[in-house]
């Protein structure tokens, strides 16, 4: 039984938390403007959805070995472990983000185009607002499903919370796993307190 | 009062999803006119409406606005001189009374200070008083409130002609009694010109100074209200019988 030094969990926690930062900031910039992109063409809508639906079915495991012989995606390091959990948490961010701007009553946004607001007015000051709760949701449920499955990417050297639950099953050491594993569900909890404060704090009225 | 009518309508043809929805519609709204497009539900009322300020593109015919064809004008800019009313208001959630109120001027780039005038003004043209409620949500207003918010916002920008699909629709029959009246009140000091869509005959002949009955997509006749009551077409009786009597069970 050795539990790990804390000066390595705090290092490996600051990883972890890297590599979530650095997955969710690329999937909102993808799945935010995606979704608004999506929301006015429903035929190219119905093929992103399904292809980011197909994204989420493959196990992670498997993600990383499709990924790995990839050149210029593959090899070894975080580069290839953020492109797999960007391809995981992109998902919900779009999805909810589409629902937030489709959701949006019909009679406001035709008022809105009706008393003159061009495109891009009604997009910021109409759609966006009334359908931010609804995108930060996404970002929340992506967020905190990422800092879990991020722990597989210490399987192709992403380093992160994860070295210590694969050193501890390579060691059959229980305290090892849980180094790796509690200081996650902490930051999965402070991630979901955060994100629903902030949710609280810009829905409109 | 000036010779052109604010809104002629020519020879206008318009098909939806492969269905023809209108047929050959000319109509004029001259100056300070209320013009009532009544019929039943399917009739091609509302899409007549929303081919004037370009929601919905006529496949053939003409729409002039104040001598002007509206297919030539930059759609936005010819919204914000038409003022829009629709059944639940259609006010923004997130926005407070003052804001949608102040909507149009607010894109015009008004002063701040004579948006707020103008607002402070038609809040209490519609009977909408005191400063709280210029800063509530339209989620802590009435279906009444709502609309009489909705009407404020489409006059804000002083347009010279309101297209109103419905406004009173969904309101309790009292409710909708008192905003007709008020609305023929506002209509005496203000002298606005409209287009106003409903289904109601008896709306119609109270509000309208004609009333235009749309058939199918094709436009029935355009009488006076007085006239309307005299009318012998199949489609006006079916209307007027709706009149007769109501309170006598069969």
């Amino acid at each position: 039984m050795n539990t790990p030094p804390l000066f390595e969990i705090l290092t490996l926690s600051m990883q972890h938390l890297e590599l979530v930062l650095i997955t969710m900031s690329i999937a909102a910039a993808l799945g935010i403007p995606g979704a608004v992109f999506l929301a006015r063409r429903p035929s190219a809508r119905r093929w992103a959805v399904w292809f980011a639906n197909i994204g989420q079915t493959i196990p992670s495991l498997a993600l990383f070995g499709f990924l790995l012989p990839i050149p210029g995606i593959g090899g070894i390091g975080p580069r290839t472990a953020i492109i797999a959990l960007c391809i995981y948490a992109l998902l919900p961010v779009l999805r909810n983000a589409l629902t937030g701007i489709l959701g949006v009553d019909a009679a406001v946004r035709e008022s809105a185009v009706a008393m003159g607001m061009t495109a891009r007015q009604v997009l910021w000051q109409v759609e966006l607002p009334l359908a931010t709760p609804c995108i930060i949701a996404g970002l929340r449920i992506a967020t905190v499903s990422t800092i879990g499955t991020a722990t597989i990417a210490a399987a192709i050297g992403g380093g992160g919370l994860g070295v210590f639950i694969f050193r501890g099953l390579a060691m059959a050491d229980t305290n090892t796993i849980l180094a790796g594993a509690v200081p996650a569900a902490i930051m999965a909890l402070i991630a979901d307190e955060v994100l629903e404060w902030i949710e609280r704090k810009l829905s409109p009225a | 009062m000036s010779a052109t009518p604010i809104l002629e309508i020519r020879d206008l043809s318009c098909t939806i999803a492969g269905r023809p929805v209108l047929r050959q519609i000319s109509l004029t709204v001259a100056e300070g006119e209320i013009v009532v497009l009544l019929g039943r539900s399917g009739s091609g009322k509302t899409t007549l409406l929303k081919t004037v300020n370009g929601l919905i593109r006529p496949d053939s015919g003409e729409i002039l606005f104040q001598g002007q064809p509206v297919a030539a004008q930059d759609p936005i800019r010819l919204r914000r001189r038409m003022g829009y009313v629709i059944q639940d208001g259609g006010l923004f959630p997130h926005w407070t009374v003052e804001a949608n109120i102040g909507l149009v001027p607010r894109l015009e780039n008004w002063p701040l200070e004579r948006t707020a005038a103008r607002t402070t003004e038609l809040l209490a043209a519609l009977g909408l008083h005191g400063a709280e409620l210029s800063r509530r949500y339209p989620r802590q207003l009435s279906g009444g409130q709502k609309q009489r918010v909705g009407i404020a916002r489409a006059l804000a920008a002083d347009p010279p002609l309101l297209l109103m699909d419905e406004p009173f629709a969904a309101l309790d029959p009292i409710t909708r009694f008192d905003l007709q009246r008020q609305f023929l009140d506002l209509r005496r000091t203000v002298r606005k010109s409209a287009l106003f869509v409903t289904h109601d005959v008896r709306e119609a002949l109270m509000l309208g100074s004609r009333v235009a009955l749309l058939k199918d997509g094709t436009l029935d006749l355009v009488l006076t209200p007085h006239e309307f009551l005299a009318a012998r077409t199949p489609e006006a009786l079916a209307f007027l019988s709706g009149l007769d009597e109501p309170w006598r069970r069969p």
